[in-house]
């Protein structure tokens, strides 16, 4: 980082109240108040927002694309999670 | 200006003039930096800022008369603006400064507006909610810059000393406004000096008013710079009289 | 384009390039099944070189043509005959810096940083849209670049909604949303021209006489020269050939032009009842590749002037980046919310 290249930060948007902060995309700020500023300039111009947080992009961890297979797969097999996994006999009801 | 503006009043009309000026003028001096501002982020902030005030400028001229005539056909001396808006952008430190000053007078007037029964008290809810970000802008850039580098500081500090002598003029009893500006400035001046002290500057110890009597915008009095800016800002509308756009 | 720190910190980050590629040919396989199956391509996935570096030059392109984009029409800010039009237009100026910020962000999740692409933008190294080289010369040009401008850029832009890379498709999406009234300001903007006073008139018919065929080299050279075309179809960047989008971009505008009340400067512009398209006439490349290499009427000026906002924003950059290292032990920040 050169002394004039601000840090990254990563934008989230709650749109309305009930929902939660969703992923809104990235700016460049000196410091948190300035990000979290910024973003309400750039992601909420058309009233896009009724909150917002700002977090340092160096701050993620994210999971490996390699380990994608080991880390999302065996979910993918276990379908007695979901409710369409069972029988229920017709005419039972608020079940 | 007639009686008959939606403002009501002539004093009224004549406050809607005064308010709606410095909106006005202090817009077109934001628009100026579009494609100029020192990184992206702040272009966007910027004209932030410049559309809110252009959206109250139409609001307080359309109480005073026709918008556009208002804007467009009025000669430098029938303005009602205050000096310190009209003054270029200079550096980044001169237009952080003069949001600062502008900015902490405009949230203190709309706010005791909005409380009142004067025909801007509607104009002046909304307005105060769009003032308060634009003082906390101009805050943390002075913060910023003042504690910054040594050249931000010592820019901040210039700009800071160059538009002190417009400040009084905020102060100056404005027809058709009734709040007392006294008080309003006490205030200003405790949170101005706070945000400066802050941002390690010094509070300038010189006068507040330049030669001419403090009040002169208010009277139609500019400073050169001004003609300037509405030659520009009025030279197409006026070479097609009567035209609509 | 991945710099040796993204190598080194991709194992945890959000972004940069995936470390392990001792297995070229399986992550070229899932790679090609992704596009293939209209699956997303998202930043840590493995992805050819080639197809990375389309990628930045691309957005990065895209990205300084919305900065540089600015100035033609911030040339009218200031002068704008009503407040009503100067509000919607410096909204509009507005929206194409956070259109800039929105596709550096996309860019920046390939491994590039915004510094770096700015850097090769005022050393001329990157290039931005050439439309951008042609001057302001009446409000009426504000129109025509609305109307015929951002309607080209729309019709090449709404495809790339639906790009293989994931962060480049979403920012498109946005910026879609938010260009709808671009156009459409344009539109009204020369419609009150047209019907206004003779001069007024005057003024739209020049500017669209300006802007119609510089607007028609938007789309690019045709299909048969464009050196890059085949492999971005193919990789999903790109969904249809220049040549499409053009003529679709005639199609959609000599309707328009005709509800305005102007015309459009070619008199060779007729409906093909056989092809179902209209034929329109030859564009001059050598004027194109004239502006592209340099030679327009305003490059040298729009390069210059964006160069010199940056240097002239160098020390408050510095100011807020030293303030931030000075203060950053105490900072609170924001609470979460």
């Amino acid at each position: 980082m050169t002394h004039t290249d601000w840090p990254l930060w990563e934008v989230f948007v709650r749109s309305r109240r009930g929902l939660s902060h969703t992923h809104a995309g990235s700016l460049h700020a000196p410091d948190a108040e300035l990000a979290l500023r910024n973003a309400r300039d750039l992601y909420t111009r058309r009233g896009e927002g009724v909150s917002l947080w700002v977090v340092p992009s160096s701050a993620i961890t994210a999971s490996s694309p390699d380990e994608k297979d080991p880390f999302f797969e065996p979910a993918a097999d276990k379908p007695y999670r979901h409710p369409t996994f069972y029988e229920i006999p017709e005419g039972v009801q608020h079940l | 200006m007639t009686t008959t503006s939606a403002a009501g009043t002539a004093a009224a009309t004549a406050a809607a003039l005064a308010l709606g000026d410095d909106a006005l003028v202090l817009s077109h001096r934001l628009g100026e930096w579009a494609g100029h501002a020192p990184v992206l982020e702040e272009e966007v902030a910027l004209a932030n800022i410049a559309l809110d005030l252009l959206g109250q400028a139409r609001v307080l001229l359309s109480m005073a008369g026709d918008e556009d005539e208002l804007a467009f056909l009025r000669e430098e001396r029938a303005f009602r603006n205050l000096q310190l808006v009209e003054q270029p952008n200079g550096d980044f430190a001169h237009t952080i400064a003069r949001q600062l000053f502008f900015s902490a007078h405009q949230y203190l007037l709309y706010g005791e507006l909005a409380s009142g029964d004067s025909p801007f008290a509607p104009l002046a809810a909304k307005a105060v909610k769009e003032t308060a970000y634009h003082r906390d802008h101009a805050e943390q850039w002075t913060l910023r810059l003042g504690d910054g580098t040594d050249e931000s500081h010592a820019r901040m500090q210039r700009a800071v000393d160059a538009l002190w002598r417009y400040t009084g003029e905020m102060f100056q009893p404005v027809e058709g406004v009734e709040a007392d500006p006294s008080h309003r400035e006490a205030a200003w001046l405790e949170w101005t000096g706070e945000v400066l002290r802050r941002a390690t500057l010094t509070v300038p110890d010189g006068p507040r008013t330049g030669a001419w009597a403090a009040g002169a915008g208010r009277q139609g009095l500019h400073t050169e710079p001004f003609g300037r800016m509405l030659a520009e800002m009025q030279h197409l509308h006026r070479s097609h009289p009567g035209a609509a756009w | 384009m991945a710099t040796a720190a993204a190598r080194d910190t991709a194992g945890s980050r959000a972004y940069g390039v995936t470390a392990g590629a001792d297995d070229t040919a399986g992550h070229e396989h899932a790679f090609d099944a992704a596009v293939a199956a209209d699956e997303r391509i998202e930043p840590r996935d493995w992805m050819p070189d080639a197809y990375r570096a389309t990628l930045v030059r691309q957005i990065a392109q895209h990205a300084h043509s919305e900065i540089i984009g600015m100035q033609p029409e911030a040339n009218w800010i200031t002068r704008a005959p009503s407040l009503r039009r100067k509000a919607i237009l410096m909204a509009k100026v507005q929206d194409e810096a956070g259109h800039g910020l929105y596709l550096y962000s996309a860019a920046e999740t390939l491994g590039t940083s915004r510094e770096e692409l700015l850097d090769k933008l005022h050393s001329g190294r990157q290039k931005y849209s050439s439309i951008f080289n042609y001057p302001t010369l009446t409000w009426a040009d504000v129109g025509a670049i609305g109307w015929l401008v951002d309607g080209a850029a729309i019709t090449n832009q709404v495809p790339l909604c639906r790009c293989s890379y994931g962060p480049y498709a979403r920012a498109m999406v946005r910026i879609c949303k938010e260009e709808s009234f671009h156009q459409r300001q344009g539109y009204e903007l020369l419609l009150a021209l047209s019907k206004g006073t003779p001069q007024q008139h005057a003024m739209a018919q020049d500017a669209v006489d300006r802007w119609w065929w510089p607007s028609l080299m938007m789309f690019g050279p045709p299909d048969d020269e464009s050196q890059h075309s085949a492999q971005s179809m193919a990789w999903k960047i790109k969904r249809h050939s220049n040549d499409e989008l053009r003529q679709r971009f005639v199609d959609i505008c000599v309707p328009q032009a005709a509800s305005l009340g102007l015309t459009l400067p070619d008199p060779d512009l007729k409906w093909n009842e056989e092809r179902g398209h209209h034929d329109f006439g030859a564009i001059d490349w050598a004027e194109f590749r004239a502006v592209l290499k340099g030679n327009g009427p305003c490059n040298e000026e729009r390069l210059t002037r964006r160069r010199r906002a940056h240097e002239e924003g160098a020390w408050v950059r510095e100011a807020a980046a030293a303030h931030a290292a000075r203060h950053s032990n105490g900072e609170t920040g924001a609470t979460r919310a």
